[in-house]
């Protein structure tokens, strides 16, 4: 954390409310985002207990697993989330625009532009919290591998058909959010507090009531008094008056109000099974239907209060004004998007338990990348984290005191103006270090040539003025302007290219050989999802 | 200078007294022992834990109850997994510690699983080194050791704990084995909780190699202990070996920077007594008595957390966001000391943490100086 950031947290701290911590908003929001709150069932795998799903906020569909051990009944809330979920995709699939695409034209080995589509807008998931991620991840791998009956009519449990496209799809976005600057998959406790500093810690910025209590106190509280209400306040049944975001459910919840409605449903459902004629089975139905809504009512009131502090936190970003390069993140989220719309339209296998070793390498180069494109964007978007840069030395903001025409020597002269900067700052420069200032969106690199005095940068402009003799107008500074100049790059070079998979080393496992179709998970005696 | 025997009991009557009458003693679990080692300058949680003292009560008592619990959906679950693992003689536990510890041994087949009950923490404790003892010397034959319990000197007063199993390799050595109810997905658990199973071993292996100390020759403890989980979403168990040198080397170097108890109890003044059923100003004082070292770890880790971070915060600490917080900012230690020194009415311009929060509280109001907020609103 930046001193910036700290003081912004101790201001927070006297204020009673939250701080800025951007002045811009960093991540994309969709005009339509799905909001996912999903529960979980404590000290299961992957055994969901309940969600709240849907994109319009007076109208969540609620999904309830009344016996969440039952195998059935969790492929029915499976089945019921693709129905909720599948179709929202869909609509962004169909919708295309032409775009290009350098490949590598596979005969004659030249780089060459091949016309494709790009879904002209991509789908966001919005979950509350980090674990929410996490079990959007989980969820998209118990259900990848599973067979529908269609696919092995001799599965014994075949699960329902759009399933393991649920799976595939979760998965893709579970991936995703683990690359800097994504927005397909958000959670709003880590976009509320890049935004906004509050006036406790880190760990307490995970929950998401409390962090929204820092931001946008009710009258007449502040942040801290807010933020222990959302904490702690139990009412006179001993349960949370805000209950945690999930997907664990809180364990006074879990023992006093949804065990014994579990059982209460269990024996109803027993008791209907059991029923001998007609007439009974009508009574007993009626007796587990309500069983039933009793816990579908248990995990409304758990999951509508997360639902509506979602909504608040959306409400919240978008009154911030979009950063400048906040777009072309998204544009590379679409492509994210397309990409992985392609290869289930090619009929490819779903993702590997594990990826092969060219695969990960490329992963991890990728999200070395776009952290340093993120880092650098948000600074040239926002001048409070820019202000983050100049102090840690990795930038400097000044007014031009002097400009001094100069050539470069051989044969065809080219400018190579001298730029004086009179600067506060103390960026860590040594002799012919680059620096980038953003001239109309592209950066122009400068030389440190030398310091006049303490704070008179001399700095030697050394391209993006044309190929004459003489400048163009506008592509030198002058006397009097205010610039900021970064020792970072403003665009980020990719890496060397990596070896095919067929060429992979042995040092790395070697040529991963014949793709094997991965097997589903076997079922086993036990309960399994 | 009394005997050491005489002063072990005056330091049991005074730890008794501290609980209050009647208040039975808490005994200290390994997850706590690794809780207390994480923060060893806490002394309110080494008195407290020390003494056996109910913090979950007190806790409530002060009216800041703390918000841990067990989901009984949880609870069952592990158990079951548990009793599976365990079952046939622990036939599956063993081939899974051969499999992953020990495949140069004998596979095992016909293992020993010694009968460890006795009356009271204490019998059990002798009567599990007395097991081990007896496994070690019969060597060549695997053992089984189900929920032994092991005495661990903590700061001077004796912790018993209690590992899910310990096994007895036929080469003598001892491994630990820790059973966890948290799925291992394609071959990786949850970091974090793979973490506190880590630092929770580390704390067995420390207590093993206390009775291993007693024995001639003194037997090996692994240091590779051996994390059951269940399988991907099955109920079917896998292990994986996980080396807790780290854990046991820190965990082990904490333990002994603990404050003695004693020396602790020394400053007391005379009547304390952190029983919840005392009077909420007195318990409230009785608690403030012992100074406690609050960072936001503390509230996944103690009962008393609320408590602290009330007090911490009421009295301005920056620890209260974190420690990281307060390590860059020097000297200055509470928020309005950093307040005032940013906004250049108090400090020494030459003390360099000064300097560089005046000049961020510079950058901070340039940079949100375009959005006319001179403390910025949020809506």
């Amino acid at each position: 954390m930046s001193l910036i950031s700290t003081l912004a947290r101790l201001e927070a701290v006297r204020t009673g409310r939250a701080q800025a911590a951007a002045t811009v908003r960093h991540r994309h929001l969709s005009e339509r985002p799905l909001v996912f709150v999903p529960l979980t069932t404590a000290g299961e795998a992957g055994a969901p207990l309940g969600a709240l799903v849907g994109t319009d906020r007076d109208a969540p569909r609620l999904l309830a697993v009344p016996q969440p051990r039952d195998r059935d009944l969790r492929f029915a809330f499976l089945a019921e989330l693709a129905d909720v979920v599948l179709p929202y995709l869909d609509a962004y699939a169909q919708d295309v625009e032409a775009a290009e695409r350098n490949e590598t034209d596979p005969e004659t080995g030249k780089r060459i532009k091949v016309e494709v589509e790009l879904c002209a807008d991509a789908p966001q998931l919005i979950v509350p919290s980090r674990a929410g991620v996490d079990f959007v991840r989980l969820l998209g791998r118990s259900m990848r591998f599973r067979r529908t009956a269609e696919q092995d009519p001799e599965s014994p449990y075949p699960a329902p058909p759009r399933v393991p496209l649920l799976g595939r799809w979760l998965t893709h976005f579970g991936e995703r959010a683990r690359v800097p600057g994504s927005s397909l998959l958000l959670a709003m406790t880590d976009v509320l507090s890049r935004h906004w500093a509050t006036g406790q810690s880190t760990l307490e910025d995970q929950h998401l009531g409390a962090l929204l209590a820092w931001i946008d106190p009710p009258e007449g509280s502040t942040g801290a008094e807010a933020a222990l209400h959302a904490e702690l306040a139990r009412d006179a049944k001993g349960q949370l008056l805000c209950p945690p975001a999930g997907p664990a459910t809180d364990p006074a919840f879990d023992n006093k109000l949804l065990a014994p409605a579990i059982e209460r449903y269990d024996r109803a459902r027993t008791a209907f099974a059991a029923a001998e004629d007609g007439l009974e089975a009508d009574d007993r139905l009626g007796e587990l239907t309500a069983a039933e809504r009793e816990i579908r009512e248990l995990v409304l009131s758990r999951t509508l209060p997360t639902w509506e502090k979602v909504w608040q936190g959306l409400d919240l970003l978008r009154a911030l004004p979009d950063g400048a390069h906040v777009e072309e993140r998204w544009t590379r989220d679409r492509w994210s998007f397309t990409g992985h719309r392609d290869r289930i339209v090619a009929g490819e296998p779903p993702q590997p338990r594990r990826d092969d070793a060219v695969t990960a390498a490329n992963k991890l180069a990728a999200r070395e990348r776009e952290q340093a494109r993120l880092e650098a964007q948000e600074a040239l978007d926002d001048p409070l984290v820019m202000a983050g840069r100049r102090l840690s030395g990795e930038a400097f903001a000044g007014e031009v005191t002097d400009v001094v025409m100069a050539y470069s020597e051989g044969k065809r002269p080219s400018p190579r103006p001298l730029v004086t900067v009179r600067t506060e700052d103390r960026p860590h420069l040594g002799e012919r270090v680059k620096v980038y200032r953003s001239l109309g969106g592209k950066p122009q690199a400068a030389e440190f040539v030398g310091r006049e005095a303490e704070d008179l940068l001399v700095l030697r402009v050394v391209d993006k003025m044309g190929r004459g003799k003489e400048p163009e107008a506008g592509s030198v500074p002058e006397k009097g302007d205010r610039l900021c100049f970064t020792l970072f790059e403003h665009e980020q070079r990719g890496g060397p290219k990596l070896p095919d998979p067929e060429e992979t080393p042995w040092t790395h496992g070697g040529p991963p050989g014949e793709a094997a179709a991965e097997a589903a998970d076997p079922p086993t005696a036990e309960d399994v999802l | 200078m009394p005997l050491p025997r005489t002063r072990g009991k005056a330091l049991r009557q005074r730890l008794a007294e501290l609980r209050g009458p009647d208040v039975p003693a808490k005994a200290l679990d390994a997850r706590a022992l690794a809780a207390l080692a994480a923060n060893p300058g806490c002394r309110r949680r080494a008195i407290l834990d020390g003494a056996g003292v109910n913090k979950a009560a007190v806790a409530s008592a002060l009216g800041a109850p703390s918000a841990f619990g067990q989901s009984q959906f949880a609870f069952t679950r592990g158990n079951a997994f548990e009793a599976k693992v365990k079952a046939d003689g622990g036939a599956e536990l063993l081939r899974l510690v051969h499999e992953k510890l020990d495949r140069r041994a004998e596979p095992p087949a016909d293992a020993q699983v010694p009968d460890l009950s006795a009356p009271g923490p204490e019998g059990r404790a002798a009567r599990t080194a007395l097991a081990l003892r007896e496994a070690t010397a019969a060597a060549g034959s695997w053992t089984l050791l189900d929920h032994p319990m092991l005495a661990l000197d903590v700061a001077g007063s004796p912790a018993f704990l209690e590992p899910d199993a310990v096994v007895v390799h036929p080469d003598g050595s001892w491994t630990v084995v820790e059973i966890k109810s948290f799925p291992m997905l394609d071959g990786s658990a949850d970091p974090a909780k793979v973490g506190a199973a880590a630092r929770q071993a580390a704390v067995y292996v420390l207590a093993l190699e206390q009775v291993a100390a007693h024995l001639d020759p003194a037997p090996e403890v692994r240091h590779r202990v051996l994390l059951v989980c269940p399988k991907d979403f099955s109920n079917l168990p896998t292990a994986s070996a996980v080396d807790v040198r780290k854990q046991r080397a820190v965990t082990g170097r904490q333990l002994a920077r603990l404050t003695r108890i004693e020396d602790i109890a020394d400053t007391l003044p005379e009547g304390t007594c952190f029983s919840p059923e005392l009077p909420a100003a007195e318990l409230t004082s009785a608690v403030e008595s012992v100074p406690a070292t609050y960072a936001p770890e503390c509230l996944s880790a103690c009962e008393l957390a609320f408590h602290c971070r009330d007090r911490s915060r009421a009295a301005g600490a920056v620890t209260s966001l974190g420690r990281s917080v307060r390590a860059e900012l020097g000297g200055l230690t509470t928020v309005e000391e950093v307040l005032s020194a940013a906004r250049g009415e108090s400090g020494d311009p030459d003390d360099p943490a000064v300097a560089a929060l005046r000049r961020a509280a510079q950058l901070r109001a340039e940079a949100l100086a375009p959005l006319g907020q001179e403390v910025t609103p949020c809506r």
